[in-house]
């Protein structure tokens, strides 16, 4: 498959005035042409760092990219420009986030937000943009969109603004779509809705998604490959049946079995994660998921396993598959 | 859990809670009627805007309600007043949803649990401590952090903490309002396996509002679903989910994603068009009439009837009239 987005070795840091908190610390993966995939893990493990890194939309400072490159079509993101990015932004990546309210300009009609872009990047006149916008609003499903193009995100319910946020960020026909916890703030009836327009959309017009998210249903739903993340790294990554199936990760697999599944009897109890995410002002040498681990050997305190290939399809970073510590089992 | 009896702890009759907005009326619970039974996990579903929180609040009369009766152990609580409202509330508590707006930021958490006690008189000095780290201790957080503030504990720790509060006074009927909605999922099992548990050691009863299907399967011997301040279904938990009636719960079911991609290829979703109508102004007879696939004409002319479809198995529905 053709990639579109490679991310390789990226870290990221933020400065406070406790010192420096190491976010991402050396995360890996790419995005395929017309490909979804779902990232998925704790808050506080730096998957919305590691999405917003991709659109440059954290303030530096604080944020510093400490090393790494994010290359969307070959290009280097990291080495762009404020300037160069803006030409990005909007028009080969998009992003939908999680709460349609604070991320919509209350002063601006929902019209002029999805015209925007269209007369910045495609020099659009004015007219045609709005007409435009018309048209986008009923692809994703407003009714009446002639009327509501020219209201306030006030006078929309939370389902219709964030179909309206899908709206201005597929104006460009973005190549890369980014949605960080599209459907967190949403009901289920309306979180069905958005989720089948997002697939109906990339159907159509093969955009790639990169799906942010806590919930592994819409992952199961939704995705074709997905990464775990933990602590400000990729712990497992793999496609959804590896990664729900045959799960390798100690991580991994306590997050299924934390959630219940409709089948489960009501009389065995869940197993939830104890303990919780290390400090990531003061990471550990090893593993960071070793104090919360059951399996953990004393080699975890000490490194930190490098993602391995379990399968072709498949990689996992854990020292349960080193071949020393064979005849060891995960939980 | 084993814990559930067959005598009735509460009773709610055509409960009804309406509130003014700039002159209209807002019909935020519109004539419900259910029991709970001793021992007892109730859990309620529903959109937000449903009502299924006005519904918890004003049965513990945290609302005063517009109409109706709750019936507590036999005795009628919807009109008490002054001391005998006072002890009636030593036996119905809540723990809320969010954890960090729960609290207040300037009380030890000491202080926190410590306020039940003092309230209702039960314990001082020594006692009342001994008491305090009692509760933490059963609630699983180190009974020496007595003396700590909730800014110091994770999300996870302070939904305890809400809860220590809440046993504090020995209640018998805990409304738990979306308890486990703001947490991550990995701490999600520990509450609620920390709820199941005290329910089985103290006998509690709760009624259980949540929008998470799944959890409220796991956690719930009956539930109810709520759709613009009216229940529309009420059964076993088992049951509702294996033949949900009406139409509103077979979407609810169907629109919630399975953490299996195998199930989920193979599903076929009933995807509900657009939103929940405003309360303010619901549609004529079924509410649910403007997104139910299944409507007839006699939806609109006229409102469905709640009634017992099936041995303990409630709906409100024309199709089964």
């Amino acid at each position: 498959m053709e990639k579109i987005l490679e991310v390789r070795d990226l870290h990221v840091t933020f400065h406070t005035y406790a010192g420096e908190v190491q976010a991402v610390r050396g995360v890996n993966f790419e995005v395929g042409k017309g490909e979804a995939i779902g990232i998925v893990g704790e808050s506080g493990c730096g998957k919305s760092v590691t999405a917003q890194s991709i659109l440059k939309l954290l303030p530096q400072p604080p944020v510093q990219y400490k090393q790494g490159s994010i290359l969307f079509n070959g290009q280097d993101l990291l080495k762009k420009s404020e300037k160069e990015m803006e030409k990005v932004r909007g028009k080969e990546i998009s992003m939908i986030f999680q709460d349609p309210m604070t991320s919509l300009n209350p002063t601006m009609t929902v019209g002029k937000q999805i015209a925007e872009g269209l007369t910045k990047h495609h020099k659009m006149s004015a007219a045609a943009a709005h007409k435009r916008a018309v048209e986008l609003l009923e692809m994703v499903g407003i009714p009446q969109p002639e009327r509501r193009v020219n209201q306030y995100p006030h006078e929309f319910s939370g389902g219709m603004r964030q179909r309206a946020m899908i709206a201005i960020a597929l104006a460009c026909q973005p190549q890369l779509l980014i949605a960080d916890e599209p459907t967190t703030a949403l009901d289920v009836t309306i979180q069905a809705q958005i989720l089948e327009l997002m697939k109906e959309l990339q159907k159509k017009l093969g955009t790639s998604i990169i799906l942010i998210t806590h919930d592994l249903g819409v992952v199961a739903d939704m995705c074709e490959r997905v990464i775990v993340m933990y602590a400000g790294k990729v712990v497992e990554s793999g496609t959804v049946d590896e990664i729900f199936y045959n799960p390798q990760h100690p991580y991994t697999k306590g997050l299924l079995r934390s959630v219940p599944r409709l089948d489960q009897n009501r009389n065995e109890p869940l197993t939830p994660i104890y303990g919780t995410p290390p400090d990531l002002l003061k990471p550990p040498a090893g593993c960071g998921y070793a104090a919360r681990c059951e399996s953990a050997m004393r080699v975890c305190q000490l490194y930190d396993p490098k993602l391995d290939m379990v399968r072709s399809n498949h990689q996992s970073a854990c020292w349960l598959h080193h071949p020393l510590a064979q005849g060891k089992t995960g939980s | 859990m084993g814990t559930q009896t067959q005598e009735t702890l509460i009773e709610v009759r055509n409960l009804k809670k309406f509130f003014k907005v700039g002159g209209q009326t807002l019909k935020a619970v519109n004539d419900i009627s259910f029991t709970i039974n001793r021992g007892e996990t109730l859990g309620v579903v529903g959109e937000s805007g449903c009502g299924k929180s006005t519904a918890g609040r004003t049965i513990l009369r945290l609302y005063e309600p517009t109409a109706g009766e709750v019936i507590f152990e036999g005795k009628n609580i919807s009109k008490l007043q002054g001391s005998e409202l006072k002890a009636m509330r030593r036996n119905m508590q809540m723990i809320f949803q969010d954890p960090y707006a729960s609290l207040n930021p300037r009380m030890t958490v000491g202080d926190i649990i410590g306020e039940a006690l003092d309230i209702h008189g039960l314990a001082t000095g020594q006692e009342r401590k001994e008491r305090i780290q009692e509760l933490l201790s059963l609630v699983s957080l180190n009974p020496g952090h007595i003396d700590r503030f909730p800014h110091e504990f994770s999300g996870g720790q302070r939904q305890r903490i809400g809860i220590a509060r809440a046993l504090a006074v020995e209640p018998k009927f805990i409304v738990c309002d979306e308890p486990i909605s703001a947490l991550d999922v990995s701490v999600q099992a520990q509450v609620v396996n920390l709820l199941e548990q005290l329910q089985e050691k103290m006998g509690l009863t709760y009624m259980f509002i949540a929008h998470d299907l799944s959890m409220v399967k796991y956690i719930s011997d009956r539930v109810a679903v709520m759709y613009l301040g009216k229940m529309v279904e009420l059964a076993e938990s088992e049951k509702l989910y294996e033949k949900p009636l009406h139409p509103y719960t077979q979407a609810l079911l169907s629109a919630i994603p399975i953490p299996d991609p195998e199930v989920e290829r193979k599903r076929e979703r009933i995807v509900l068009q657009g939103d929940v109508p405003s309360p303010m102004n619901p549609p004529s007879g079924c509410h649910f009439r403007t997104r139910c696939p299944k409507a007839m004409p006699e939806c609109a002319a006229m409102e469905p009837v709640w009634k017992e479809v099936e041995p303990g198995h409630f709906t409100a529905c024309h199709l089964y009239n």
